[in-house]
């Protein structure tokens, strides 16, 4: 009787957030088939470790968990992907007009594969922050860090993914100048 | 002239996470600084085209299937050790038996017991029922708005905030604590709000911020009326709806 109220208390508490498990793994894996098996190991993983999580923010505790998954699975299967940022140059900071704005014409598709050109510790601010809309505080703690370190890791990250699109948008700016 | 603030005290006002002071600090700036003022509507264009993207994706119906059932699969045999496992049951039975009923009965009213909270959270969550989130379906606050003519003895303020990313869903009627309340539902990023609005005084309402049931919550009064909001959201979202209802 106790392990159902347990269980009952587990479907409020967690099973809400699974979007954002799923969505959060997907982004960080590059890969829904993957994200499905990870999403689902880190929600049983936080099924059994429900015992330490007492009140407060289930989606951020839960968002935790998936993160570590994450990690572990790219570590385990991609390793090469989680050494490409020891190696991240520093992105000189260049100013963007609306007017190269317009000129990158974003579509989905453009942005997603802008946002999957970061490496995987810069995609998580913006897939945390932009889609998944967690304060600075919830970033913290999602990805234990300082909360004094949020604001400028989502600097970079933002700046990271407007030169990632940007570097998409050349051609474009090309052809534009031919016509 | 180089300018400190660009990098990331931008980014904080643009996330609304500087304090009162920091903003007001960094408002003052931006009067005199053309590169800030710039470069602050060019961030807030690229969240715009990134909001719009619709990136957000969902789990699918399978993993929820899945889960759904998690007591079950959690008895399955999985590529844990015997050991670990049994030692892992008897740490969570142990828990559980010490503080069990206690933590259930107050996990009910947990942060300071605000009942009323927790009864939102339960109609948020019945309206995510099918069929029962809105009465009146539509963005149009000129066709939500009348819809509450002689339905409450209150004119709720209704508005469409599509354009900052709250879209209006509809409205309807909700009952929290024995009282009919007006509620309106945005979706935010695919996240369902619900806004309740009730008269002042006939409900005893909570203020500020909470979490219940792994749920955000978000109290105030406005105008003369009491609000609480509800979502699976982050907080920041329900801080900048009530800003803009405020506005409205």
């Amino acid at each position: 009787m106790l392990e159902s109220q347990e269980k009952e208390r587990f479907e409020l508490c967690v099973l809400p957030h699974l979007d954002a498990a799923f969505n959060l793994a997907r982004w960080l894996l590059r890969d829904r088939r993957d994200a499905e098996d990870v999403a689902q190991d880190a929600v049983l993983r936080a099924y059994r470790f429900f015992n330490t999580f007492r009140a407060g923010d289930a989606r951020a505790w839960l968002l935790q968990i998936v993160r570590n998954c994450c990690y572990d699975w790219l570590q385990k299967n991609r390793p090469a992907e989680l050494q490409d940022e020891l190696q991240e140059e520093v992105l000189a900071s260049k100013e963007l007009s609306p007017e190269d704005l317009a000129l990158a014409h974003q579509n989905r598709d453009r942005l997603a594969n802008a946002l999957q050109s970061l490496p995987p510790h810069f995609r998580e601010f913006l897939v945390l922050r932009e889609l998944e809309g967690c304060s600075y505080k919830e970033i913290a703690a999602i990805t234990s860090r300082p909360l004094g370190s949020i604001m400028s890791g989502l600097a970079r990250a933002r700046q990271q993914l407007r030169e990632a699109l940007m570097a998409e948008g050349q051609p474009r700016k090309e052809v534009r100048r031919a016509l | 002239m180089p300018c400190n603030y660009v990098n990331d005290r931008l980014h904080g006002y643009l996330d609304n996470e500087l304090d009162a002071a920091g903003a007001a600090d960094f408002e003052r700036h931006l009067q005199t600084c053309a590169r800030c003022s710039r470069a602050l509507e060019t961030e807030r264009a690229w969240r715009e085209e990134l909001s719009t993207a619709q990136l957000y994706e969902r789990a699918p119906a399978r993993l929820r299937d899945a889960l759904r059932q998690v007591g079950k699969m959690e008895r399955s045999p999985s590529a844990e050790t015997v050991n670990w496992k049994w030692l892992a049951i008897a740490a969570a039975f142990l828990l559980v038996a010490t503080s069990g009923l206690l933590t259930w009965n107050r996990w009910r009213s947990r942060d300071g017991a605000p009942a009323l909270a927790v009864a939102a959270v339960d109609a948020h969550l019945r309206s995510l029922q099918p069929g029962h989130l809105a009465d009146v379906e539509s963005s149009d606050q000129h066709t939500v708005k009348p819809w509450f003519d002689g339905r409450i003895d209150f004119a709720p303020k209704v508005a469409d905030f599509s354009s900052a990313g709250f879209r209006l869903l509809g409205g309807r009627l909700d009952v929290l604590n024995g009282r009919t309340v007006a509620a309106l539902v945005f979706n935010r990023r695919k996240h369902i709000i619900n806004v309740f609005i009730a008269q002042p005084g006939s409900i005893p309402m909570p203020s500020g911020l909470g979490s219940s049931q792994g749920y955000r919550w978000l109290a105030w009064e406005s105008g003369g009326l009491d609000y609480i909001a509800v979502t699976d959201a982050g907080a920041a979202d329900l801080e900048n709806l009530r800003t803009l209802l405020a506005q409205e």
